[in-house]
């Protein structure tokens, strides 16, 4: 299928706490929480939890996928600090995956367009749109068979919904799946923006946030893809934030202002 | 563990330094690696948690792989990992506490939390081998101001500490009103040599119904007051001056609280442990009134005064010798209290 790797996924990104292995076309193991926001004390004692349960040499570990972000700051430096000190101690790399593209892997298969959206704060969602071609995206395929048709980013519900009616006018789609924690807050204004211009649905609660075996499956197919060159070294991984700290903002803000 | 040695690999990253050391038997250091953040920090004023969260996870791993090199060590040559898991700014504390979780789970070895101004008391330790418990020791820092009791290795009491701000904080507030920046205390330490402390009389804070706690937030009013005042009446107001006076006063309240400590408790050996305790007006004052009492004094090096982990390593050592060690889901804990786990 994608290849022989054995993969370990760390998943803290948003409000699920989450862990797998994937061997080959293997999923060995899975542990998944959505409880609260306790992933600093949860997330390590339930990677030693599927280490034990499966009797993981972590030597054998090819590589460390995590999402890299956009998400929760805190969440996402929690998973990014506990890759890297896995990745120092076991001596193995780690495999970044876009949240979003993450989240979106979980709806393999579905039809028409699909649409993460995480709720950002401030009005705005981390999205983007993707697609699986039915005929063409075979799961041997490089890409896995995603298209992604609007690469992650941070935007405003608005703008996103209106790439969406774009995309969908421009390949024939007429059915959009929403998903994420950002369906909740935004999801009814969303179906009211797409009244009868999209069929709108709402991915169930198995599919509808992030999943470490989707985020372990998704590393693989870009793994399939881009070789080696997607392995960062562990002491060099960072999280991709997509926004500015505040206090570098607003500084940048008034500097601007003084130019 | 060699025979009778234990190596400890410690992490620190409860504010603004990335840190990381290697320690054996609580008192020899084979690495103390710390980088600073200070210049981002700079350019705001102070610290700024979400960039210091930021830098932490950037430059962590660099930072113990310096400090596992420069101990010659590998993880295989070590016997326990530490981390301070608070008190502190909780975004910079989570990096810390999540990346030697991951090396404790990943390579079996035991993990220590270790409690932040533990470690600052434990310093003394390190530069003073002689050192023993129990001893009186003031801990000052930019987050804190503790009077306390060193009854025996991981046993305190606490007998004051600050109702308002930590003393460095005040430092750093004076600082920035009197155009000197950010950091406050090391700038204002150079600016006073050149002032009269006595030029002008800043209130010496006290707390009602307390001898040991400590309060410097009406010192700060103090100093605005009279900044304010001069500013009205178009007087010069002259910057080393003021520096000297504030920093007089603040040294002033730290000596004469230690002392009465030192009186009560018939102390005879009294340590400073921060990175306040880098201060040398304070450092000279509390050596003076310590060869009055007869009483020894101790202070560490400024390297092991500031944020460092090789205090955390000495700390753990003696954690780890009383068979206290953290399970896999230790948390960040930002307000944790001196004397709880």
């Amino acid at each position: 299928m994608f290849t022989d790797m054995k993969i370990f996924a760390i998943e803290a990104s948003g409000p699920v706490a989450a862990c797998a292995l994937l061997d080959g076309e293997t999923l060995v193991a899975e542990y998944s929480v959505q409880f609260q926001k306790k992933h600093s004390q949860s997330l390590v004692p339930m990677m030693a939890a599927v280490r034990d349960l499966v009797g993981l040499d972590l030597k054998e570990i090819d590589a460390i996928a995590i999402t890299e972000g956009p998400g929760s700051f805190t969440g996402l430096r929690i998973g990014a600090a506990t890759a890297k000190g896995l990745g120092l101690a076991i001596e193995r790399p780690i495999l970044p995956v876009p949240t979003v593209d993450a989240i979106a892997c979980n709806m393999w298969g579905a039809r028409g367009l699909v649409c993460p959206m995480m709720d950002a704060r401030r009005q705005q969602v981390y999205t983007g749109i993707y697609r699986f071609p039915v005929g063409g995206g075979e799961q041997t395929a490089p890409t896995g068979g995603m298209e992604i048709l609007y690469p992650q980013c941070v935007t405003d519900l608005e703008v996103i919904l209106d790439k969406v009616m774009e995309i969908a006018a421009e390949t024939g789609e007429t059915e959009v799946t929403l998903l994420g924690d950002g369906v909740p807050v935004y999801g009814a204004r969303a179906m009211e923006i797409l009244d009868g211009k999209l069929t709108c649905r709402f991915a169930p609660p198995h599919m509808s946030r992030q999943r470490a075996a989707a985020t372990a499956v998704r590393a693989a197919q870009i793994y399939a893809e881009q070789g080696a060159s997607c392995l960062v070294p562990a002491d060099d991984f960072r999280p991709v934030y997509l926004r500015l700290s505040q206090a570098e903002q607003e500084h940048s803000e008034r500097r601007d202002y003084r130019i | 563990m060699n025979g009778t040695e234990t190596a400890i690999l410690a992490i620190e990253s409860s504010c603004d330094e990335t840190a990381a050391a290697v320690v054996v038997n609580g008192r020899t250091v084979l690495s103390n690696v710390i980088s600073s953040q200070i210049d981002i920090h700079t350019l705001y004023g102070g610290v700024v948690p979400e960039i210091a969260s930021r830098k932490h996870v950037e430059r962590i791993n660099q930072v113990i792989r310096q400090a596992l090199a420069e101990a010659g060590r590998t993880l295989q040559d070590i016997d326990a990992v530490a981390v301070t898991y608070g008190p502190g700014l909780v975004g910079p504390l989570l990096i810390g506490v999540s990346a030697a979780k991951a090396l404790s789970f990943a390579t079996g070895l035991p993990l220590i939390g270790v409690h932040h101004i533990e470690g600052h008391i434990c310093a003394n330790y390190i530069a003073a081998p002689e050192l023993e418990p129990p001893f009186g020791c003031l801990v000052v820092s930019g987050g804190h101001t503790h009077l306390v009791l060193v009854k025996d290795y991981g046993e305190y009491e606490i007998l004051g500490k600050t109702q308002d701000d930590a003393a460095g904080e005040a430092f750093d507030k004076v600082a920035r009103e009197i155009g000197l920046g950010y950091p406050g205390g090391p700038k204002i330490d150079r600016v006073s040599k050149e002032g009269d402390p006595q030029a002008i009389v800043f209130p010496r804070g006290k707390v009602a119904g307390s001898v040991y706690d400590f309060s410097f937030s009406g010192l700060k009013s103090s100093v605005l007051n009279y900044l304010n005042s001069c500013r009205m009446k178009g007087e010069e107001i002259s910057v080393p001056d003021v520096a000297a006076s504030f920093q007089q006063s603040v040294v002033d309240v730290l000596v004469s609280h230690a002392m009465t400590a030192v009186e009560e408790f018939g102390l005879t050996r009294l340590a400073l442990a921060g990175g306040v305790a880098s201060n040398s007006a304070l450092r000279a004052a509390m050596q003076e009134a310590c060869s009055e009492k007869n009483v020894q004094f101790f202070c560490p090096p400024p390297i092991l005064c500031t944020d460092n982990a090789a205090m955390i390593g000495s700390a753990a050592y003696y954690e780890f010798i009383r068979g206290n060690v953290s399970g896999l889901d230790l948390n960040a804990r930002p307000a944790l209290r001196l004397g709880s786990r």
